[in-house]
């Protein structure tokens, strides 16, 4: 079991906040930390790390990695770390990225075999694309048989349906080795797939904690579907209005109505829903 | 024409790159760490050590070979101890000519590592911590196999650079030949006494290196940069 609780002053772009965490993470759990940029996720991989130095405690099992005392240096500490822009050895091979953690052939062998890179062993990362260097970056952090897997949004650099397929090989890795994970990620349906906990962090402190369906699933009441998206323009088409909203990268009309339309300022933040068949749409302002 | 080239005397020539050589190789050492504390170190103190290391760029060779010269004489406390101790002499011979070149020469060493040090990705170098190894393993295994360009660039400009030594060469050295007389002292003492022939034949020699070891490097950078991108 790992036990985390930690204090750091941070000097964030804005203002001035404090990074206060307590959490305890179960031998094996598969961790999520999500919220804004600037609340402190990745801080707080670092902290775990031993890149950053905190006030408080962190214990892994029986050993104290941080506490009043002792600060293990990151060459101590049993983990292993994806970075979001994979930070190869570029003078090295594929395989020989593997074997610098740890001279175990028969390990690096069967990670490449379950990643799919066997081919690929002698390449220099270089000639590899983003999902070929991101899994060799995951072969390489499981190489040192890490107690705990950090990593920093593994896979925001990727395409989607590069994503999804490092997310299966990902879950397949956690099924085999059991490896306690703490993972940052932006991306709801990532986090729903692959976490069992998820923890958002909102000016250094952890505001929600629960499991990924009770904590990202926006709808409420008989609400069949709901989207978060923002409000591009209202346009009049005859007697009724027609409001033009963006829900990630697609454009969408919804049809309103007279009264909606006055309540809903061009910019907003807008939820969008529906119940049975009558999309509704209302302003998320706060 | 072929009678003056065998006649010529080149050890001045063997003087210079052997000074050239043992400068580099020393100073080499010497900066690895300390480019590496420059790149990696957020200490307020770091621009005072910036600015000493670029100081011999800027104070001409006289003032530096004058100060070397003082600091390292026999009536100094540094030159006496070495005098008393090892019975080591520093000024007028080839030892104390060493020492001043790595001065001379230190910037040319340290400031290429150091923004080679500085361009290799940090998150590279934090996987290698994470991967259980040392920082001395880190630098040796990690960063300057990433950094080639810029190792060889501080290798061989320190070289190329300790070669033209002049001004302090003359304060130190005293122009003993086969001791101190290096190419550049030589051509200057040849000029002085109007003995043009030799003055060409040696500065023709000197350019003639220069330009190749220069032109090396450049070849050499250009061809690892293509390799880095074929890759």
């Amino acid at each position: 079991m790992i036990k985390i609780s930690i204090k750091k002053e941070l000097f964030g772009s804005q203002k001035e906040m404090m990074l206060d965490v307590d959490l305890e993470i179960q031998d094996g759990e598969f961790l999520a930390l999500s919220g804004v940029s600037g609340s402190g996720k990745t801080t707080l991989l670092r902290i775990l790390a031993g890149f950053e130095d905190a006030k408080g405690v962190i214990s892994v099992d029986d050993e104290i990695w941080l506490d009043a005392k002792t600060t293990l240096p990151p060459q101590k500490r049993a983990i292993g770390f994806v970075f979001q822009d994979y930070a190869l050895f570029n003078n090295m091979s594929v395989l020989q990225n593997l074997l610098y953690v740890k001279k175990d052939e028969d390990l690096a062998s069967h990670l490449l075999d379950i990643t799919e890179l066997s081919e690929l062993k002698h390449r220099h990362p270089n000639t590899l694309s983003g999902g070929q260097k991101q899994r060799v970056a995951l072969c390489r952090a499981m190489m040192g048989e890490p107690k705990l897997l950090l990593m920093d949004e593994p896979l925001s650099a990727l395409d989607s349906k590069m994503r999804t397929k490092l997310q299966s090989e990902i879950l397949a890795l956690h099924k085999e080795f059991e490896t306690t994970i703490i993972m940052v990620s932006h991306d709801p349906s990532e986090i729903y797939r692959l976490a069992s906990r998820v923890v958002v962090l909102e000016q250094g402190l952890i505001v929600n904690e629960g499991k990924p369906k009770d904590i990202l699933l926006k709808t409420s009441g008989s609400q069949k579907f709901s989207f978060s998206g923002e409000l591009l323009d209202i346009k009049k088409v005859d007697v009724i209005y027609v409001a033009i909203v963006a829900i990630g990268q697609q454009l969408v009309e919804v049809v309103i109505t007279q009264d909606e339309a006055k309540n809903l300022t061009i910019g907003d933040t807008v939820e969008l829903s529906t119940k049975a068949f009558t999309p509704m749409l209302s302003s998320t302002k706060q | 024409m072929l009678e003056v080239l065998s006649a010529l005397d080149f050890t001045p020539f063997v003087l210079s790159f052997k000074l050239a050589g043992l400068t580099t190789l020393i100073l080499f050492i010497l900066c690895l760490p300390f480019a590496w504390w420059l790149s990696q170190t957020k200490s307020k103190s770091k621009p005072i050590f910036e600015a000493i290391t670029a100081l011999p760029l800027v104070l001409p060779p006289s003032v530096l070979g004058f100060y070397i010269l003082v600091i390292l004489s026999h009536n100094s406390p540094v030159g006496g101890f070495f005098d008393e101790y090892f019975g080591i002499k520093l000024v007028f011979n080839f030892s104390g000519l060493v020492i001043a070149s790595c001065f001379y020469s230190l910037p040319f060493m340290v400031q290429p590592l150091q923004s080679g040090f500085t361009s290799i990705n940090k998150n590279m170098l934090e996987a290698s911590y994470i991967a259980g190894k040392s920082k001395t393993q880190t630098i040796l295994r990690v960063a300057l196999p990433n950094m080639k360009p810029a190792v060889m660039t501080a290798i061989i400009v320190s070289f190329a650079h300790t070669v033209g030594e002049f001004g302090v060469v003359l304060m130190l050295g005293g122009s003993i030949p086969g001791e101190t007389k290096m190419a550049s002292v030589a051509i200057y003492e040849m000029v002085e006494i109007m003995d043009y022939t030799n003055a060409h034949i040696y500065s023709a020699i000197m350019l003639l290196i220069s330009f190749l070891v220069l032109l090396a490097v450049y070849i050499f950078n250009q061809k690892t940069r293509a390799i880095g991108q074929l890759r």
